[in-house]
């Protein structure tokens, strides 16, 4: 438990904040927040947050409630877990998962938190966290696909403090950065980090000087109160008491030749609060796959869905957190045992978002999407230059790749895009200009996406032509289920992934490996999966259809999915539509199911290898 | 010739300024703007205003014309049909368009995707491939190329763009493209990447090249139509556009390179406010602009706006010069909300628009809206001066009062200040992402508010962001006619290198700028400005090694003494905006993105104009007195005349200044000293610092 130390002990008082300061403070915080992400991705060095922007800052009040930010972490958690005196100036950070209470779920995650002091007193804190491209470990990235433990995973910092009393403790960062193989990356976005974080303490700072303290914090007192009046209501209109619903998804394997991993998630409302349990999911994995959540975690992702689609200008906060319960087995996917591997959490994390979406739409339709691009899959590519000006040189690519957004309530999701707030994908001209390789190729893959009234989005294929002999490693998954569709919507196709080599031979490569030896000429064909489909595809208007078949969204032989006979150059033939539909829709009963998860699980896996070229993986069981 | 007009082209009005150069008398004209063909309003405007000076059309000098024409084409998605050439393998650039989801988590569930600006099937690839070091990977295949323009001629295109990969490091393939593609369909507009914006990223290169096409024929048909319409009516003056960065480019050069003029009109504006800043002795300010549904705002230093790289308008963000103006939807027509979930008070992003407007314009809007808060707590008079509309007070007290139903706000003033006081708050947010964001200080720059809401918030931001003097030009409605007609002719050349220090000498760079300056002084050679009349000013885009943002800084090509010394000047100048936009230093080696030449012509020699010289006292401007609300009561207040105010009145706050587009609140414990010039400058009451004049 960590001991605070303020020169004022003056206790704040309540007073009343009227509306119209609360939204000025509302907006201040909001303001702080975007200046977070904006000081971090011009200063970043590493490819994954500077050019993907793979970082989550926050803002909590003193006692470490996050009143605005995403994806937040539990400050008290990070508290608790820390065994020593905080004051003015110091700066924290850890990225040991174990310590922290699942703060952050795997090493590569550099947590800055700070305090942020206000006449001697905590006001507030600031945190943010980035993923590093590299923290050493035995493979570029630190990510090893086959890892049983986190000792294989890098370099685990525990909880200590980086700035004490504004001093920096360089003996400590010189001990880390030596373990890592671009320190420079590590420097410099650390340095963004805490800056960031810095930023925030100084806006939060000039609010209090402005509102002054005691209306500052009752402002976020008041802000956190709003969002828990605010869920109340939703809860108890969009649950009925005393029921509980549940929903199962899957991640295919753990990189060990196990799985599927089954993670099942319930809720039941009683009274004004709901219980989130995740008991049912499988246990916890031997590969690298577990994700250590956070019971505050939980309650902010299952925040996220009620709110963004009730009033989506809301400035989402903790407040609420007293109205969610929540439950997490032991030893299961979702809390490992301690050293469990847990580097390749992303896929949960990925999950998560679809788990939340099939079982909260199950009540309401608002928020009822299709299974989407719900991982982000890395690809790495590595080696020393073996010519030219930069021979012997190391490169190290660390990249994220995007798919199907699934179909949604409000129209088709997106081809080739992003699930995660300001991803983007790295510039083909920006990676030939700083890595041995050329892009061949990206682009959408005609017909990935689910059909559906509303499409799923297309997957989206990369060809990367390598130039320089290095290792390449993949982080990817649903290639065995299938990114299922709702309301009548067919699944999305499942990803895919080989090597050309440059001797003309094929080589089908697995969702999750590493270090697998590429040589100048071989190329990697990276394909990732499309969104479910929602709605019924026999009511998809045809002429739209002859449109993306134009577009070469859509095959003329994709179309017949939604039954639709259209030429080549996307003329529909209106008779022969008609019969199709008519036939297609024959014997149907309405309403249509709700999930259309593609064959049953037992035939997905008798089939995986004739269908994918991969043996399915075993069934997983309880580790001893 | 001695008469300059500055013409500028809004949605509802265009504004004329026509000025005398050698007194700096100004005569101005309001008309509306004729959508359909702008040329129409420009010359009804004209007229007029040579017809009150007395002066026929053929006495024009120039005509400085800032337009929104290229801006209107890309929110009213009514630009061209645009055809677009890709390397294969890329014929997605832009529906993928870098995978990237606005909004927070969660944010794709609400998210409509707009369609691409060049649609897909208007797409084709061509058979090419340049490496990224320039060498030619897969030759250029002719015969391909014309099979698929054949195929795209079918498609109806309007204009056609060209962007394939790398072409910015050898644009050999797409100047060869653009050949056939000429052939092949003669006639047709062309936008060629390696042209547009021969820099790194192939989206935002491509997305930029497509804008250039999307609004190339209307900005070309406008043009052309306009200098016809001039030169019919006599007008023997040249037509110069003003870009988005300020610039003043031939009529001829801006219709080649559209997308530069996409911030056209809000650059006028930033050029007027230099303008009027600098007859008042103040050259670092922050610009407001405020108007119906948006604010416009923006950081000048040294009476230089601050440019950026990117240029925003709606949904689309492209790569083009322009003056760094960041815009929030947040204006007098803001609509003020109670979210049933929330209970907060929210003021935009909603608009009343023109149509039905605020509350108070009896024209059937009911919500309330910042203006109907400004009507209800006296701010605006409901006799607007010039008599053209009147404001219906008690429409404005019911519209508010639905606020106050909605919240425990108890009184319709409560009510209406909170909505003041929150879209104050917005505005303030916009202010701090030009200054407190760029590590600029507010308090040590002057505030210049205009646009015809700006006058009225103006003094409230000023206590927000401790920017004094706030000052108010005169004729705040039509500064961007101002500054259209004060600014001066600008080219720029720019080439990406992306190249560590440590690949680079001093005399290899020096040679590759003064290439860039000998091209971008080519259009003013030809417009006529001596070679010894143009400013040359060089400029980089630096970053440490492996960022992903640059940050722009000058460069000095005296430090340049072939030892290195002009790189050293280079690393320190941006070792310092670094340290000042993020508080920190790394120790790794710097690299060049992109370097830029950019040449001006000599600022016009216009006289400013002098107001008759008064007392301190502003008696004789006084209309009337009207109640106002302030701190949480009403209190008299003095109306006053704009047009007969003298340089040297002092008005006290509260007080209001009315004029014909205009209405200018000052506060109580403010006072607004009338400058020589004609601009107002408020400031704290007690404030030391003596104005000068």
């Amino acid at each position: 438990m960590a001991k605070l130390i303020e020169t004022s002990t003056t206790p704040l008082r309540s007073v009343d904040v009227d509306v119209v300061t609360l939204d000025l403070v509302e907006n201040g915080l909001r303001n702080a927040r975007y200046e977070m992400d904006e000081v971090l991705f011009r200063t970043a060095l590493s490819p994954g947050i500077r050019e993907q922007h793979d970082e989550f800052p926050l803002i909590a009040n003193r006692e470490g409630k996050m009143v605005v930010g995403q994806f937040g972490l539990s400050v008290p958690d990070f508290l608790d877990n820390f065994d020593g005196t905080i004051e003015e100036g110091d700066v924290l950070l850890t990225s040991d998962p174990y310590s922290c209470g699942g703060s952050i779920s795997h090493a590569n995650d550099w947590l800055v938190v700070m305090p942020i002091y206000f006449e001697g007193r905590i006001i507030g804190w600031s945190a943010m966290f980035g993923h590093m491209t590299d923290v050493g470990g035995k493979t570029p990235a630190s990510m090893p696909t086959d890892a049983k433990t986190i000792f294989e995973e890098g370099v685990v910092i525990p909880p200590f403090r980086l700035y004490k009393k504004g001093e920096l403790d360089q003996d400590a960062l010189k001990i880390i950065l030596n373990q890592v193989r671009k320190p420079d990356w590590n420097r410099a976005d650390l340095n963004g980090l805490v800056a960031a974080c810095r930023t925030a303490g100084r806006r939060v700072q000039e609010m209090c000087a402005r509102f002054g303290v005691d209306t500052f914090d009752s402002a976020l007192d008041a802000l956190l109160d709003r969002n828990y009046q605010a869920m109340k209501v939703l809860l108890a209109m969009v649950f009925k008491d005393g029921e509980t619903i549940s929903f199962t998804d899957y991640i295919d394997d753990d990189g060990r030749g196990n799985g599927p991993y089954e993670l099942k998630l319930s809720l039941t409302r009683t009274g004004e609060k709901v219980l989130l349990d995740f008991t049912g999911s499988s246990p916890q994995a031997e590969g690298p796959i577990n994700y250590y959540i956070n019971e505050n975690l939980v309650r902010m992702f299952f925040g996220i869905y009620m709110i963004t689609v009730a009033d989506p200008q809301i400035l989402w906060n903790d407040g609420f957190y007293p109205l969610v319960d929540v439950e997490i087995p032991k030893d299961s996917f979702w809390q490992p045992k301690f050293p469990a591997a847990l580097n390749a959490r992303n896929h949960g994390i990925g999950r998560i978002f679809d788990l939340f979406g099939g079982l909260l739409g199950q009540t309401n339709p608002n928020l009822l999407n299709a299974a989407g691009f719900s991982s982000s899959p890395h690809f790495m590519y590595s080696g020393n230059y073996t010519t030219g000006p930069r021979k012997g040189e190391w490169f190290q690519l660390y990249s994220v790749c995007f798919g199907g957004i699934p179909g949604r309530p409000i129209g088709d999701g997106p081809d080739g895009h992003s699930l995660w707030p300001s991803f983007v994908n790295i510039p083909c001209e920006y990676l030939e200009s700083y890595y041995p390789l050329r892009i061949d190729r990206l682009e959408t893959i005609t017909d990935t996406g689910g059909a559906g009234l509303h499409r799923g989005g297309n997957g989206v294929e990369v060809e990367y032509f390598f130039q320089e002999p290095g290792t390449i490693a993949i982080h990817d998954d649903r290639w065995l289920t299938y990114p299922w569709g709702v309301n009548g919507g067919e699944p999305g196709a499942r990803g895919r992934k080989w090597i050309q080599r440059v001797d003309g031979t094929k080589e089908i490569l697995p969702s999750k490996f590493i270090d697998v030896p590429v040589f100048p000429g071989d190329v990697l064909h990276y394909i990732t999966w499309g969104g479910g489909g929602w709605g019924d595809a026999l009511l998809r208007d045809p002429e739209l259809l002859a449109l993306e078949i134009r577009r070469g969204l859509i095959s003329t032989e994709g179309a017949l999915r939604y039954g639709v006979v259209c030429s080549e150059d996307g003329v529909v033939d209106e008779s022969a539509t008609k019969a199709l539909r008519e036939k297609l829709g024959a014997g149907r009963v309405y309403p249509l199911p709700t999930f259309n998860m593609g064959p049953p699980l037992a035939t997905i896996l008798e089939n995986a290898f004739a269908e994918t070229g991969l043996h399915a993986p075993k069934w997983p069981v309880p580790l001893l | 010739m001695t008469y300059r007009i500055g013409v500028d082209v809004g949605g509802t009005f265009t504004d004329i300024l026509l000025m005398n150069e050698e007194t700096g008398e100004t005569f101005r004209a309001k008309t509306a703007s004729t959508p359909q063909d702008q040329s129409i309003g420009v010359l009804r405007g004209m007229e007029r205003a040579c017809k009150q000076a007395g002066i026929s059309l053929d006495q024009i000098g120039e005509v400085l014309h800032g337009t929104t024409v290229a801006t209107n084409a890309i929110l009213e998605g009514k630009g061209a049909k645009v055809g677009l050439l890709t390397t294969t393998g890329f014929r997605q650039v832009l529906q993928i368009a870098r995978s990237f989801v606005p909004g927070g988590l969660a944010g794709w569930i609400i998210w409509p995707k707009p369609e691409p600006l060049a649609s897909l099937e208007d797409t084709f690839e061509i058979r090419e491939r340049i490496g990224s070091d320039g060498e030619v990977v897969i030759e250029l295949d002719e015969a391909d190329a014309r099979v698929q323009l054949r195929k795209l001629a079918k498609r109806g295109v309007e204009a056609l763009s060209i962007s394939l990969i790398n072409s910015f490091t050898n644009s050999s393939h797409e100047n060869r493209l653009a050949e056939i593609a000429a052939e092949e369909l003669p006639g047709m507009p062309i936008s060629v990447s390696s042209t547009v914006l021969p820099e790194l990223r192939e989206y935002e290169r491509t997305i930029t090249t497509v804008a250039n096409a999307y609004v190339q024929p209307q900005v070309a048909k406008y043009v052309a139509n306009l200098e016809t319409q001039l030169k019919g009516s006599g007008v023997q003056g040249k037509l110069f556009i003003l870009r988005s960065d300020g610039g003043l480019v031939s009529a001829q050069t801006a219709a080649e390179n559209p997308v530069s003029l996409l911030l056209s009109g809000p650059a006028g504006g930033v050029a007027g406010a230099v303008w009027v800043a600098e007859q008042t002795g103040y050259r670092d300010f922050l610009t407001i602009d405020i108007g119906g549904t948006s604010t416009d705002v923006a950081l000048v230093q040294d009476l230089t706006p601050r440019v950026g790289r990117e240029t925003t308008v709606g949904d689309l963000k492209v790569r083009a010069t322009s003056i760094d103006v960041r815009t929030i939807g947040a204006g007098g027509g803001s609509i003020a909300h109670v979210p049933a979930l929330t209970k907060a008070l929210r003021v935009g992003p909603q608009s009343a628009g023109a149509v039905p407007g605020p509350a108070a314009y009896g024209a059937g809007g009911v919500e309330p809206t910042v203006t109907d808060a400004n009507v209800v707590l006296g701010y605006l008079p409901t006799e607007l001066a010039g008599g053209e509309i009147s404001l219906d007070r008690a429409a404005a007290r019911t519209a508010v009062q639905r606020i106050v139903d909605a919240t425990s706000l108890n009184t319709v003033e409560a009510a209406a200040a909170g909505i003041i006081d929150i879209v104050n708050e917005n505005m303030l947010g916009a202010l701090r992402l030009v200054s407190v964001q760029q590590g600029f200080d507010p308090r040590e720059f002057a505030l210049v508010a205009f646009g015809g809401a700006g006058p009225l918030h103006a003094n409230a931001l000023g206590i927000l962001t401790g920017a004094w003097p706030v000052i108010i030009p005169p004729s705040p409605g039509v500064l961007c006619a101002y500054g259209d007609a004060t600014t001066n002719l600008r080219n720029e050349s720019v080439r990406t290198l992306v190249r560590r220090f440590s690949d680079m000498t001093d005399d290899r760079l020096k040679e590759m700028l003064l290439e860039l300056a000998t091209s971008a002084r080519v259009p003013l050679t030809t417009g006529g400005i001596a070679a010894a009349d143009q400013e040359i000013t060089y400029s980089a885009d630096l970053r440490y090694h492996g960022q992903g943002f640059e940050i722009p800084v000058t460069i000095d090509l005296d430090a340049f003494d072939g030892k290195g010394g002009g790189l050293d000047v280079l690393s320190s100048a941006f070792d310092a905006e670094h340290q000042r936009l993020f508080s920190f230093l790394l120790d790794t080696e710097h690299e060049v993105v992109t370097i830029r030449a950019t040449v001006s012509g000599p600022r016009p020699e216009v006289i400013a104009p002098v107001l008759p010289e008064g007392s301190s006292d502003p008696a004789e401007a006084l209309i009337n007195t009207s109640d106002i609300w302030a701190d949480g009561g009403f209190v008299k207040a003095n109306i006053y005349d704009r047009v007969k105010l003298k340089a040297r009145n002092v008005i006290h706050g509260p007080a209001i200044v009315t004029e014909m587009d205009s209405t200018t609140l000052v506060l109580p414990g403010h006072t607004a000293t009338v400058h020589r010039s004609g601009s107002i400058l408020i400031q704290p009451l007690g404030a030391t610092e003596t104005l000068e004049g």
